[in-house]
């Protein structure tokens, strides 16, 4: 039985490990592209951003799932997502990554304002291209700084995986809760808490070390 | 012939004058002193030569080449904004280092970019690299930094920091360097060792603009001096001659006020 229950585990593990590698490779940058939005002069953008923002941070991911999951193919009568698991992670993954990259355009607004004018300004005199101040001056300051902001809501990502249950995609704590309902036992319940608690302490040494590594400016 | 011409400068933000008609010219090799109160307008008028701000009205001509004028524009303002902000060295009150770069990297980041726009770069990289390198490191001797080129910006005293912010801005040879306050944010014992590099520059004869609370290094060290308050020009002319015997009120007022307080 406990053989059983690791293989089944490890199986929905990998599709756990795939919505949060997908939805991190996606949400990152579009997170950056969020932020500029969102500081953007030109007011209709940054305000059609802020719209945005308060729309996805202010309802249950959940629910956003669930409408990009159903919505399409009750609107259009047909289904965008193709069937099966393939189609309940990408429908997943493009919920996360949107809601996700809401969260993180805050943080990395915040990054960007913190980093001193007179740092922009400095390159400015120096006859530095605002890409160039932005890539060369900039990017890493707002990185330092929002290295601890950012592993919170990474570490959140890693369990938030868990909602993609409700439309059926067969993640980690689907897979544990799965023998619960068909055998009655609760253990594979703490084993898969487990699972969660090892993938979030990798995650955690991953984060001391570039909080390390990025410890050697002030 | 004078390297710097500035005409009747304005600057307001919103409905607030910060510069009324500032005029003045500088000669190559001239060392300027503009002095004054908190809030005269000195740090705006730097600024606005290094382009951070953009004059409501008048002109600023280098070697003349116009630079800026208000009547032109704004797409010609837009144009070649970098190029223009190269004719001026800039030298910050609170250093600004990029501090994720050692000392020796500050000085030649801005080269170093440059360097790619040139035509022979993918050729040459690897001498060109070199070339800056060794131009960063002579500035950084000449600052007597040579021992601190590995260092990161919060691993040096302020005077330090201070002195590889000057050769940052020495590094493009720009026409005309400036420096806005460049001891206040020091302790005062460390404002000396910046104070006799900028004596060290006025001597090689660099064209500099230098906004100072230090009288008697205004006096002993710059050619020339301007006097502001509130936003005009109320006195300029020979360092020595306006500080040691100022003609308008409002001068010797600032003066006294400034020898009491010190």
């Amino acid at each position: 039985m406990f053989w059983t229950v690791t293989q089944s585990l490890l199986g929905g593990l990998a599709t756990t490990f795939e919505i949060f590698i997908l939805t991190l490779l996606f949400a990152l940058p579009l997170g950056l592209v969020f932020a500029f939005a969102s500081m953007s002069k030109w007011k209709p953008l940054s305000k059609l951003m802020q719209l945005i923002i308060w729309i996805i941070r202010g309802t249950p991911l959940m629910l956003q799932l669930i409408i990009i999951f159903y919505g399409p193919g009750l609107w259009l009568g047909h289904n965008i997502w193709s069937g099966g698991e393939s189609g309940r992670i990408a429908a997943t993954v493009v919920a996360f990554s949107f809601n996700y990259a809401c969260y993180f355009s805050v943080i990395f607004r915040g990054g960007i304002e913190s980093v001193p004018a007179g740092q922009r300004e400095a390159g400015q005199v120096l006859g530095m291209t605002k890409s160039q101040i932005f890539f060369k001056v900039t990017l890493l300051q707002m990185i330092k700084r929002v290295v601890p902001p950012m592993s919170n809501e990474i570490i959140t990502l890693v369990k938030d995986t868990s909602l993609a249950r409700i439309i059926a995609a067969y993640e980690l704590t689907f897979a544990g809760y799965s023998f619960t309902k068909s055998d009655g036992i609760t253990w594979p319940l703490f084993y898969t808490g487990v699972f969660y608690l090892l993938f979030v302490g990798i995650l955690t040494l991953l984060f001391n070390y570039i909080e390390r590594k990025l410890d050697y400016f002030k | 012939m004078a390297i710097l011409e500035v005409k009747n400068i304005e600057k307001h933000f919103g409905s607030t004058k910060v510069l009324e008609d500032v005029s003045f010219s500088l000669e190559e090799g001239n060392a300027l002193a503009i002095i004054g109160s908190s809030g005269s307008g000195k740090t705006t008028l730097l600024r606005c030569l290094n382009f951070l701000e953009k004059p409501n009205s008048g002109s600023i001509t280098v070697k003349d080449e116009v630079l800026f004028d208000a009547s032109a524009s704004e797409a010609d303002w837009e144009r070649n904004l970098r190029k223009k902000r190269l004719h001026f060295g800039m030298v910050f009150q609170s250093f600004n280092l990029f501090p994720q770069y050692t000392a020796l990297e500050n000085v030649t980041l801005a080269e170093k970019l440059l360097a790619k726009e040139r035509p022979d770069f993918k050729q040459r990289k690897k001498e060109i690299f070199a070339e800056i390198d060794k131009h960063g490191e002579e500035l950084l001797d000449q600052m007597g930094l040579s021992q601190r080129k590995g260092h990161y910006p919060h691993q040096l005293s302020g005077g330090q920091q201070q002195r590889v912010a000057i050769a940052r801005a020495l590094a493009l040879k720009p026409d005309i360097l400036c420096f806005d306050e460049p001891t206040s944010a020091l302790d005062p014992e460390l404002t000396g060792e910046v104070l006799k590099v900028i004596r060290g520059l006025a001597e090689q004869k660099t064209t500099m603009i230098i906004v100072t609370h230090e009288m008697a290094f205004a006096r002993d060290v710059a050619d020339q001096v301007i006097f502001m308050d509130q936003g005009v020009v109320v006195e300029q002319g020979d360092a020595k001659e306006v500080i040691n015997n100022p003609k308008e009120e409002r001068t010797k007022q600032f003066l006294t006020r400034y020898s009491q307080e010190n």
